[in-house]
């Protein structure tokens, strides 16, 4: 079993350099969408247009699935259908099988991640490129990424200068930012050129058309998902917008919340197999693996909108000071807090509803309006009722003490005399002081 | 006007000068303060702990005792934002038909001190405070009553008052209630950058609408021997 956030958190507010790189990257982000948003007077009304497109798809998920899948099926496409992690990836694995391809190419996609698709893939003998940069830099590293958008957050140039020397061979490499990603890309197109299978995910996938949707900056994407001759396209269940122009919102709000960016530098769009131009085997794999359990609770579903921008990890003040790793999932920082117990349960992650101060910030940024502080204290009450922890006695004590203004202040009298010595506040007292007590309380004043 | 204070359970307990500074401007401005007695608190705790059926029975007694008030005042961003933001959407998780109607009854009438007098129209309190001070903006004032300007304005009219502006204000300062003992480390590592930003504003005086978080800032200033102390809005209002 992972380790308890707090327990996680203190390991990494340990390591300075990560805070460091955090600090610098999050403010550098946060500043960049903070300026792009503050040039659109009509930001209010996106986001809630994208908050109502996203709870219309939700509320009839069952009616935009079966027409997404015909859709597919008619532009020449193969749907499958996975209940969890151990389908999807059998799935996945008899497709690149029925190739005879042992190595493929992947764009960054946090659903296969979510599945851990590599690891099933290299246990049935094939090995997988990540293509995006910050991806290989995790893979190369043999780390986990920390960051939704920003992989490789954690690390700096000079320690990607020094991965890049060993695992790429290079040993004369500098830490020029031109010159590590130009030995990326010479390592990389040979992939794209040799790789017969890739693997995506998908940012939208529009009901309609069956037409899928993948965004980003580095022009990997559109190598995997126009170069080999196969393409198998991953993507949860909540992925889908209605129809094709709905995509007018989204691809306005994402950039800008993700990247701080007007428009992303790529964006592909592909239906169906074109014949002679692209993969002309393509497949789609719908992934559930938890998620009708989310969109059956109305207080937790809306967390299914997020469309992975990030932007609530950059303002996050928990965050961006432990980075991702602490929440010992693939979805890190204040939506990763909401979404991962809700996927894999309270039991395994019943310390991530806890890891935030409910400042707000996040559900401030959120460019689909999800009300994060909401769920986390939905989610908290579900906790405490499933697996009460020790301070069960304390917080049940304390709400029968307030429960009378008689009893309240009886404890405010016998508070004094202790002078506010109250057993269990050694976490509070190790770096803070207690106010002095007051000689009386307002009461008493009044009285 | 007759207001009734609602001082908070922590108010009461910890900072009972912040309750009477509360009475001191209201009653200077001509209205009458009341002070029911029935009350004790309004559940935030609980309810930000995941202690909801708690939440639900001090949101019953609280929207009973405020209910014949004809406006309520809290001298508490986090407490006003837990009657207005969430008391309604405790009682429709508990299926409180009643407790719903009682809370939107309540909901229009109840405010946040600064709020109240930006309302009452209030510029100038007459208040002398020849200090150097900061303000840090807590997130319940900032985001979810959104009181955005008016306690920097009520501030300003205080006369010898220099307000020197708190980098990165904005910023949670790690408190979070039970987070600051839950993830004490975290709640640390946030409040360090917090306590930085003060100490670069060479103030005396940290001040702000949450009693709460100024316990957790000063705390620390106070046991690092910091020069700056904590000090609530009102009690500067008042002086």
């Amino acid at each position: 079993m992972k380790p308890s956030f707090p327990a996680a958190a203190r390991v990494a507010l340990q390591d300075a350099q990560l805070r460091t790189n955090l600090a610098a990257a999050t403010t550098t982000i946060r500043r960049k969408r903070a300026a792009v948003i503050e040039e659109r007077p009509d930001w209010e009304e996106l986001r809630e247009a994208g908050r109502a497109i996203k709870a219309r798809v939700l509320r009839h998920l069952d009616h935009y699935l079966v027409q997404f899948e015909r859709a597919v099926q008619s532009a020449g496409g193969t749907v499958h259908w996975a209940r969890d992690a151990p389908e999807a990836g059998a799935i996945v694995a008899a497709i690149v099988d029925a190739t005879g391809a042992r190595e493929i190419v992947k764009v960054k996609s946090l659903t296969t991640d979510e599945i851990r698709l590599n690891r099933t893939l290299s246990a049935a003998g094939i090995a997988t490129v990540e293509t995006d940069l910050a991806e290989l830099i995790c893979q190369l590293a043999g780390d986990e990424p920390s960051h939704i958008l920003v992989p490789a957050i954690h690390k700096n140039r000079f320690e990607i200068r020094d991965l890049f020397r060993v695992e790429l061979g290079l040993p004369g490499l500098s830490e020029e930012p031109s010159e590590l990603t130009a030995a990326a890309r010479a390592y990389l197109r040979r992939k794209f050129l040799e790789a017969r299978v890739a693997v995506s995910g998908a940012n939208f996938a529009v009901a309609e058309t069956g037409t899928l949707c993948v965004v980003e900056s580095e022009g990997n994407g559109r190598f995997c998902t126009t170069l080999p001759q196969t393409l198998i396209t991953v993507l949860g269940i909540e992925k889908l917008v209605p129809a094709p122009e709905d995509l007018a919102v989204f691809l306005q709000l994402l950039p800008r919340s993700s990247t701080g960016e007007r428009m992303n530098p790529y964006t592909s769009l592909w239906t169906g197999v074109t014949p002679g131009d692209g993969p002309q085997d393509f497949h789609v794999v719908l992934l559930d693996n938890g998620r009708t359990r989310v969109l059956a609770d109305e207080v937790g579903r809306p967390t299914l909108a997020c469309i992975r921008c990030s932007a609530c990890l950059n303002v996050c003040p928990v965050y961006s000071r432990t980075g991702g790793h602490a929440y010992g999932s693939v979805y890190p920082g204040p939506i990763g807090a909401i979404l991962t117990p809700q996927l894999v349960g309270t039991h395994a992650a019943g310390s991530l509803p806890f890891a935030s101060t409910l400042c707000g910030a996040c559900a401030d940024v959120c460019p689909v309006k999800i009300d994060i502080p909401r769920v986390l204290v939905h989610l908290r009450a579900r906790v405490v009722r499933e697996q009460p922890g020790a301070e069960r006695f304390p917080m049940r004590l304390a709400a029968w003490v307030l429960g009378s203004p008689r009893r309240l202040a009886f404890a405010q009298r016998a508070a004094r005399i202790s002078r506010g010595r109250v057993p269990g506040l050694g976490a509070w007292t190790r770096t803070r002081d207690l106010p002095p007590m007051p000689e009386r309380s307002f009461r008493e004043w009044w009285e | 006007m007759r207001v009734a204070l609602f001082v908070t359970c922590l108010n009461d307990t910890f900072f009972p000068a912040t309750g009477i500074a509360v009475v001191r401007v209201l009653e200077r401005l001509g209205h009458t303060v009341d002070f029911p007695t029935g009350q004790t608190c309004c559940g935030q705790m609980h309810f930000n702990a995941g202690y909801q059926p708690e939440a639900v029975g001090l949101a019953r007694a609280f929207v009973s005792v405020f209910a014949d008030a004809e406006t309520v005042v809290t001298p508490s961003a986090s407490c006003a934002a837990m009657v207005r933001e969430h008391f309604s959407y405790l009682a429709d998780q508990s299926g409180d038909g009643q407790l719903a109607s009682d809370v939107a009854a309540l909901v229009p009438r109840m405010f946040e001190l600064t709020e109240l007098l930006d309302r009452l129209g209030v510029e100038d309190l007459g208040a002398s405070y020849p200090h150097r001070v900061t303000y840090h903006p807590t997130c319940h004032a900032l985001r979810l009553l959104r009181v955005g300007p008016i306690p920097e304005r009520l501030l300003r009219a205080v006369s010898g008052l220099e307000l020197v502006e708190l980098g990165g204000a904005e910023e949670c300062c790690g408190f979070g209630g039970t987070f600051a003992v839950k993830n004490a480390d975290t709640s640390n590592a946030i409040l360090d950058d917090k306590l930085a930003a003060i100490a670069r504003t060479g103030a005396e005086v940290v001040t702000a609408l949450d009693n709460s978080c100024l316990m957790h800032i000063g705390g620390a200033l106070s046991r690092r021997g910091a020069s700056a102390r904590p000090l609530h809005l009102a009690e500067i209002l008042a002086s």
